[in-house]
C-alpha cells in the first residue's frame, strides 16, 4: 500500500463527527470508516488518495501544528485557546457553519451592579478589600480569558482550571466568575449566570483548517483542492 | 538555558558565598526555602499576570504548585512556619534558583532559571532605619562584588498614598484612585473621565434602582437590593455578599449624581507622577506641589528625606541617582520604599538588584497582625555579567 498524498483529521465522537460526515456526503464525498464500525481510520468516496484519521477534535489542534496531517476539522475555539503561534502554524480555510459555540464571560445574576467587563476591576478591588484575595474565573480556556481580560485591562483576578460542570462553580464557592462557551444560553440561565455585555470573547464555530507545517507537494494540494471545491458546490 | 559551562558555574558559586558571607556578618541568617512552592499564595497575591510568567503544574495527586517566581513570598511563607504569632524581629538572607517564563524567549539578560541572592528583614520597627540598612547592604553586597559603577533608582509608593489621601476625595474615588494606581494605562484613563465627569453608562438594573438607592444607608441598600433580588426570582448565589453588591450600587448611584473631579485635583495628581530627578530635587518639587495645593503630605516627605540623610551619613554619593514617583508601579505587594540598581550600559528594565518594602504582604499571607517588612534581591547572572564575569 502506498501512503496517502493528503491527511485530513476528523473529529472521532458526538456531534462535530456526525456534522462531519453530512459535509462530507453533500459534497459527493462520503466518509467510510475502514474497518469496524469503530475505526480510527477512513475514506472519502471519489478521493482513494486522502486517508482520514478519526481522532478528538483537541487532539486534531496538535496534529496540525506538529504538520502531522494536512488538514483538519475542528472548533476555532480549541485553535485559538491552544496554539500561541496561530499564524505560522495553521491557515483557516473554511468555516463550516456548525460546531457553533460563543466562548463568554458570565457572572452570578444577582451582581446587579456588574453588566461590562470594566465592573470586574472594581468589583475586584472591593473583594481583595473583604476576601484578602482576587476574584477567581473557572475556565478550560485560561489563554482565551487571559488575552481578553488583560485587552479590557482586567487584572485583579486569577483561573482556576475546570473542565467540567464548569457553570456550577460559582454557586459552589470554588469561583466567582466563568468563561464558558453556551449555544443557547439555557445552561447559564439554569444556573443563574449572566453574560456580560461586553462578554463576548469569541463566536466560535468548526473550521477546515491546514496545516502550515505539512509536506506539501503537488498530490497534496491537488488533493486538498479537490476536497475544497467539493465543499463549496 | 543553554546547559552552564563548570566555569560559569563556579564563578556563581564563588559569588554567591561571598554574598550569603557578606549578609551574614550583617546579621541576617541563611535560609534555603522550597524551590516548589503552593501555586495558589502566589496567584492570590500577585495575580494572573504573574502566573502568565510562571511555571505552574498540578502534580499527580491535584495539588497546584509552582517553581517559584520569586524568594519573597517563599522566604516571608519561612518566617511565618518559624514565628505564627508574627511578633519576632527577624533577618533571613538566602541565594537560590528562581523560575520566569519569558514571552519572548529565554535571553542571556531575561532568562528562564536564575539565582537571586538577597536580604528579608521582618518586624523591625523603625523603618526608615530598616529600609537604609536593606538598601546599603544591597549597594554593598555589589560592590563587593565588584561593581565600582552603579545608580540607585527610588520610587515610594506611600507617597502616592499619602497624596490621594490629603486630596479632597469622596472615599470611592480615594479607593479607585489607590486600586488604579497599579494599572497605569488605567489609571490614566480613570482620571480623564472622572475629571470629564463622564457620567458612568448605567446599567440596567442601576438606572432602575439608582434613583431609589442614591444617598440611602447601607442597611437601607441592602434592603432595596434583597426585595429586588426576591421580586425577579433572583437568588443570591455565590461567594459576593449581599453587603458588597448593596454597597457597590450605593457607589454606582452616587457616581450618577456626582460632581467632576475637580481639574486642579488631577492636574496635582499628573504633575506629581511626572516628578523624576535625583532624589533631593524631586523630593523638593513633590514638597512645592503639595504645598501649592494645601496639602500636607509632610509625614510621608519626611520619610523620604530622612531615608536620603541616613543613605548620605553612610556614605553613599546620591547625586547620580534617581528619584521616579511613577517607578515601582508594577509589583502590587509593595508598599513604601521601591528600589533598583543599575549598572552602567545596561538597560533599565534589567537591574542588577531590587526591592522594596512589602507591609501588607505577610497579613495577606495569614500573619494575625501587621507585620513590618523589607527586602532585597540581586540577580546574580545580571552582576555577575556587568562585573564582567561571565565568559561568553
Amino acid at each position: 500500500m502506498t501512503a496517502p498524498s493528503l491527511v485530513i483529521a476528523v473529529p472521532s465522537k458526538g456531534r462535530l463527527k456526525e456534522k462531519a460526515a453530512a459535509l462530507f456526503e453533500a459534497a459527493g464525498h462520503a466518509l467510510r470508516v475502514k474497518g469496524h464500525e469503530r475505526g480510527y481510520r477512513g475514506q472519502l468516496d471519489g478521493l482513494p488518495d486522502v486517508a482520514v484519521e478519526y481522532t478528538s477534535a483537541a487532539e486534531i489542534v496538535h496534529q496540525l501544528r506538529a504538520g502531522r496531517v494536512h488538514l483538519g476539522i475542528t472548533g476555532e475555539d480549541l485553535v485559538r485557546e491552544t496554539l500561541p503561534d496561530l499564524d505560522s502554524t495553521v491557515e483557516f480555510l473554511a468555516p463550516l457553519d456548525f460546531g457553533h459555540a460563543d466562548v463568554i464571560v458570565a457572572v452570578p445574576e444577582c451582581w446587579l451592579d456588574v453588566s461590562r467587563m470594566a465592573d470586574l476591576e472594581d468589583v475586584a478591588e472591593q473583594f481583595a478589600r473583604n476576601h484578602g484575595r482576587g476574584l477567581r474565573v473557572a475556565t478550560k480556556y485560561m489563554n482565551l480569558t487571559r488575552r481578553f481580560f488583560a485587552k479590557k485591562g482586567v487584572t485583579g483576578y486569577r483561573i482556576v482550571e475546570s473542565v467540567g460542570a464548569t457553570e456550577a462553580t460559582p454557586a459552589t464557592g470554588t469561583s466567582e466568575l466563568i468563561v464558558d462557551i453556551t449555544s443557547t444560553g439555557t445552561t447559564l440561565k439554569a444556573n443563574h449566570l449572566k453574560v456580560l455585555e461586553d462578554g463576548l470573547i469569541l463566536q466560535s464555530q468548526a473550521h477546515l483548517l491546514a496545516s502550515k507545517g505539512a509536506g506539501w507537494d503537488a498530490r497534496a494540494r491537488e488533493q486538498c483542492e479537490r476536497i475544497l471545491s467539493g465543499l463549496s458546490q | 538555558m543553554t546547559a552552564e559551562t563548570a566555569k560559569a558555574f563556579e564563578a556563581l558559586e564563588v559569588q554567591a558565598r561571598d554574598l550569603v558571607a557578606l549578609f551574614g556578618r550583617a546579621g541576617y541568617e541563611f535560609v534555603a526555602p522550597a524551590i516548589l512552592q503552593p501555586a495558589g499564595v502566589f496567584l492570590d497575591q500577585i495575580g494572573e499576570q504573574v502566573r502568565g510568567r510562571s511555571y505552574v503544574f498540578t502534580d499527580l495527586a491535584g495539588e497546584e504548585l509552582c517553581l517559584r517566581p520569586d524568594l519573597t513570598v517563599p522566604v516571608s511563607r519561612l518566617y511565618l512556619e518559624r514565628h505564627p504569632q508574627a511578633r519576632t524581629e527577624a533577618r533571613y538572607c538566602y541565594n537560590g534558583p528562581a523560575f520566569r517564563f519569558q514571552p519572548l524567549g529565554p535571553s542571556a539578560t531575561h532568562p528562564r532559571e536564575f539565582r537571586q541572592a538577597g536580604v528579608e528583614c521582618f518586624g523591625a520597627a523603625d523603618k526608615a532605619a530598616a529600609d537604609t540598612e536593606v538598601l546599603l547592604l544591597a549597594v554593598e553586597a555589589v560592590r563587593s562584588a565588584g561593581l565600582r559603577d552603579h545608580r540607585l533608582r527610588f520610587g515610594d509608593i506611600a507617597l502616592f498614598y499619602a497624596l490621594v489621601d490629603a486630596l479632597e476625595l469622596p472615599e470611592r474615588w480615594r479607593l479607585k484612585l489607590r486600586h488604579y494606581f497599579w494599572r497605569p494605562p488605567s489609571f490614566h484613563a480613570l482620571l480623564d473621565k472622572l475629571a470629564k465627569a463622564e457620567r458612568p453608562e448605567p446599567n440596567d438594573v442601576v438606572a432602575k434602582l439608582g434613583e431609589t438607592i442614591a444617598g440611602k444607608s447601607q442597611e437601607e441598600a441592602e434592603d432595596i437590593v434583597s426585595a429586588y433580588l426576591h421580586a425577579n426570582g433572583i437568588p443570591l448565589a455565590g461567594t459576593r455578599t449581599l453587603r458588597e453588591i448593596a454597597a457597590r450600587l450605593l457607589d454606582q448611584a452616587a457616581d450618577l449624581y456626582a460632581d467632576a473631579l475637580p481639574k486642579e485635583v488631577e492636574t496635582i495628581i499628573e504633575y506629581y507622577l511626572a516628578v523624576e530627578g535625583t532624589p533631593r530635587d524631586a523630593a523638593d518639587k513633590i514638597g512645592l506641589i503639595a504645598r501649592g495645593a494645601g496639602l500636607d503630605i509632610d509625614g510621608a516627605l519626611a520619610t523620604v528625606t530622612r531615608r536620603f540623610d541616613l543613605l548620605e551619613e553612610a556614605g553613599v554619593d546620591l547625586s547620580g541617582s534617581i528619584l521616579s514617583t511613577e517607578f515601582g508601579r508594577k509589583l502590587e505587594y509593595y508598599s513604601g520604599l521601591v528600589f533598583q540598581i543599575e549598572a552602567p550600559g545596561m538597560d533599565e528594565t534589567e537591574p542588577v538588584a531590587g526591592g522594596g518594602r512589602y507591609d501588607n504582604l505577610l497579613t495577606a499571607l495569614g500573619a494575625p497582625r501587621p507585620v513590618p517588612a523589607v527586602g532585597s534581591a540581586i540577580h546574580t547572572e545580571r552582576l555577575l555579567a556587568a562585573v564582567g564575569g561571565t565568559p561568553s
